[in-house]
């Protein structure tokens, strides 16, 4: 029996906390949210070099053949820092080739996904705002040369910086298909929008006669499983992103509260102070045990493995926003400037509430998980 | 991460298992004998003090084995592993750590047996939360202890024969920690005064105790003088994980998801009320993360990391969701939860009496706002207030 990590995990926990305080202080992150793509391309070739950006990617492939676990490890200390990149968007692309492409198809990007040298992320939201799989409405109408795509995905997280995407659509005959859009290609066009954290990038896919060879549409068996997959995964990767965010929050709020002082003591010297920090630390802790939990289920293909990821993300999506909140109530009125990096740690929990469902999707999710 | 058993881990709980199909009755079926005769059948198989060393008649089981013998056992609702509740919990192992020769061998069968029940004198009217600040006076009269204070909160001392107490013999101190001294009472001495305090749900498990002039001999005396506290908190301390009292919850939110789909509420079943779905959901929610940190906890512990104060984690949720639960259960109930006893009263009250029944967890033990403390002062780092 073990609930923990490996020494090799926590080898990379350390050298990936070492190299994100070196590289990626939050001064830095600063100056990258700053720029149009949001993220620095110097650090994702030095992420890509540590081996993240192919941590999920089989090694034949070109990458490093681990497991959600260990990727988990990498975004808990990403998270710490907000530090921006397209690592979750880009993993769950390489996931859905891995999961369902063709040896051509993964022979033609996995390589490329691995080395960071190509970006991909998942364009599966529509206006009208239905996660669930149920909900894509995007049709697939046979043409000659393929399948062709007419209309838009919204709220596609790291659009701007995106070369390719993992779009999901009704084909003909209303089953759910995968298919793969590259930027660029003839009909596509992509929008930048502001995120409502600024250490996230989001944006829209407009497709107007897209056209899907052949070589761009995933097995088409079972997409709607493999769809499933990739927002369950998805959920687990921003929690874990989440969590991390929150520690780094909780630990700024500490120090500020060790440091400041009213009525001649530190205010953290107050119960009124210590307390909510308290229940941050509780919150916290009880996230990363169903984070982890969920990460290993979904690695094991566990039974309990759909229930262990709406519980993480449920959990999360309550706790994480309140805690932001209270953290930047705690700083008093400074909390409130933009000089001082809480509210970007605030802008962080409120981002996560809604990625990959909020608490009223997984909460309905695990109520019909149940009857089932 | 691995979840699986060792071999030998499996064997036991094997073991633990055929015990269980082989002597486990149905609630409803076990006669009047039915606990007695399981105390007698787990003390044989040594799983009352299973966790105590072989040597003083403890049953030398791994941590791992601990956690599954109480897991199988709280899955199976079973009896508790041992009648003697404080004397398992925390008077045994401080008898064992600090006892001389003969208190071991006095007290440490018996409180395995379940001879009698003890009881703990540690919380004073001023001295509750800071029970540190304890001021119960304590004089040495030649070879004799000299006893005149109060006690409060003493859960069971009416039926209790024995009480490991805890008196102040020196007030020059340093550190208020110091100059307290602990010592082993029979509740039967002369000048020991028990007044049962009635409760808000009714009932009468805790009591105020008085000592006027109580004499006890100084071999009664556990550890050295002025070292109570080392002497007792250690052995608070030795808490677990709180794997097993997790099964507790979970029973208790699966029979609270019962009451909701069996009661109709607004013409339709509990259930179907979206906001009454959400609590159930976020309380079994909750129950799990406390299941995971436990196992979390556990890890640390097999890895031989002493267990600081996250345990305090789970006592917080165990706190929060103790009340929560009892709340959802009236919410459920609709009108009739303003009826306790009478007619159409659901499950014979029990959910009225569960409203009513939270503080003996939530309380006992250290207030959720102490355990805030604990945490935020020895794991984040905060000033002391």
């Amino acid at each position: 029996m073990n609930f923990g990590f490996t020494e090799e995990q926590e080898l990379l926990r350390g050298e990936a906390r070492k190299f994100l305080d070196q590289h990626a202080p939050i001064a830095n992150v600063r100056k990258w949210v700053e720029t149009p793509e949001g993220f620095s391309r110097e650090l994702w070739a030095q992420m890509a070099e540590l081996g993240w950006t192919g941590l999920l990617v089989p090694e034949e492939h070109g990458g490093v053949g681990l497991d959600l676990v260990t990727l988990l490890v990498v975004l808990e200390e990403t998270g710490r820092t907000l530090c921006p990149s397209p690592l979750i968007s880009n993993s769950l692309a390489a996931r859905a080739i891995a999961l369902c492409g063709s040896p051509l198809q993964q022979a033609r990007w996995l390589p490329e996904l691995a080395q960071g040298t190509k970006i991909g992320t998942l364009a599966h939201l529509e206006v009208g705002d239905g996660l669930g799989v149920d909900h894509v409405r995007l049709e697939a109408r046979e043409t000659d040369g393929g399948l062709r795509l007419d209309g838009a995905k919204c709220a596609v997280a790291d659009a701007p910086a995106a070369d390719l995407f993992v779009v999901s659509y009704r084909a003909p005959g209303g089953a759910i298909g995968l298919g793969l859009v590259e930027r660029g290609a003839a009909g596509v066009e992509v929008e930048s929008f502001e995120a409502l954290d600024p250490s996230k990038s989001i944006g829209a896919l407009r497709l107007d006669g897209v056209v899907l060879g052949s070589d761009a549409v995933l097995a088409s068996a079972d997409a709607g499983e493999t769809l499933e997959a990739l927002l369950e995964i998805g959920a687990a990767l921003v929690t874990a992103e989440g969590v991390g965010a929150a520690e780094g929050a909780l630990a700024i709020t500490v120090q500020f509260a060790n440091e400041r002082e009213q009525f001649g003591k530190p205010i953290g010297t107050y119960q009124g102070v210590k307390h909510p920090l308290a229940e941050m630390f509780v919150d916290i802790e009880s996230i990363k045990s169903l984070a982890y939990y969920a990460a290993w289920a979904l690695d094991e293909g566990a039974d309990d493995a759909s229930v262990a990821v709406s519980r993480a993300k449920a959990y999360a999506s309550c706790a994480l926003p309140k805690l932001g909140i209270d953290c930047v109530q705690l700083h008093g009125g400074v909390g409130y400037t933009w000089e001082y990096d809480i509210q970007l740690y605030l802008k962080r929990t409120k981002w996560l509430r809604p990625s990959f469902g909020d608490a009223d999707y997984h909460y309905e999710r695990l109520a019909a998980l149940g009857d089932a | 991460m691995d979840f699986q058993l060792s071999p030998k881990e499996e064997a036991f709980r094997d073991e633990v298992r055929s015990f269980l199909d082989e002597n486990l009755l149905p609630e409803g079926e076990r006669a009047d004998d039915f606990v007695g005769t399981w105390f007698q059948k787990i003390r044989e198989k040594r799983w009352v003090g299973f966790s105590w060393p072989r040597e003083v008649g403890g049953g030398g089981g791994s941590i791992m084995e601990q956690v599954i013998l109480k897991d199988e056992m709280a899955q199976r609702k079973a009896p508790p592993l041992g009648s003697c509740f404080m004397g398992l919990a925390w008077v045994g192992p401080a008898i064992i750590q600090y006892g001389t020769d003969e208190q071991k061998q006095r007290f440490v069968p018996e409180i395995l047996d379940g001879t009698y029940h003890w009881c703990t004198g540690y919380s004073e009217p001023d001295s509750g939360s800071d029970l540190a600040s304890l001021k119960c006076r304590c004089e040495r009269e030649g070879d004799e202890y000299v006893i005149n204070g109060q006690k409060i909160w003493t859960s069971i001392a009416m039926w209790s024969k024995w009480m490991i107490l805890l008196v102040r013999t020196q007030t020059a101190v340093l550190t208020k920690h110091d100059g307290i001294t602990c010592l082993l009472v029979p509740m039967d001495t002369k000048g020991i005064d028990v007044r049962p305090i009635r409760n808000m749900s009714g009932g009468a498990m805790f009591a105020e105790v008085f000592f006027d002039d109580v004499r006890v001999p100084v071999e009664n005396r556990l550890g050295e003088e002025g070292q109570g506290w080392q002497v007792t908190i250690s052995a608070l301390a030795s808490e677990r994980s709180s794997i097993a009292e997790v099964h507790g919850l979970i029973r208790r939110i699966a029979e609270i998801g019962d009451l909701a789909r069996r009661k109709v509420k607004n013409g339709r079943p509990a259930i179907e009320a979206p906001s009454i779905r959400r609590r159930i959901l976020e309380a079994e929610t909750q129950i799990e993360a406390m299941r995971l940190n436990g196992m979390r906890f556990l890890t640390k512990q097999l890895k031989g990391e002493p267990l600081g104060s996250e345990t305090s984690v789970n006592k917080l949720l165990r706190a929060k969701l103790e009340v929560d639960l009892g709340e959802l259960a009236l919410e459920i109930l609709g009108s009739d939860a303003a009826v306790r006893k009478g007619e159409g009263t659901l499950d014979g009250g029990r959910w009225q009496d569960l409203s009513l029944n939270w503080p003996d967890v939530v309380i006992g033990g250290g207030t959720p706002n102490i355990q805030k403390n604990i945490i935020a002062e020895r794991i984040l780092g905060l000033p002391k207030d």
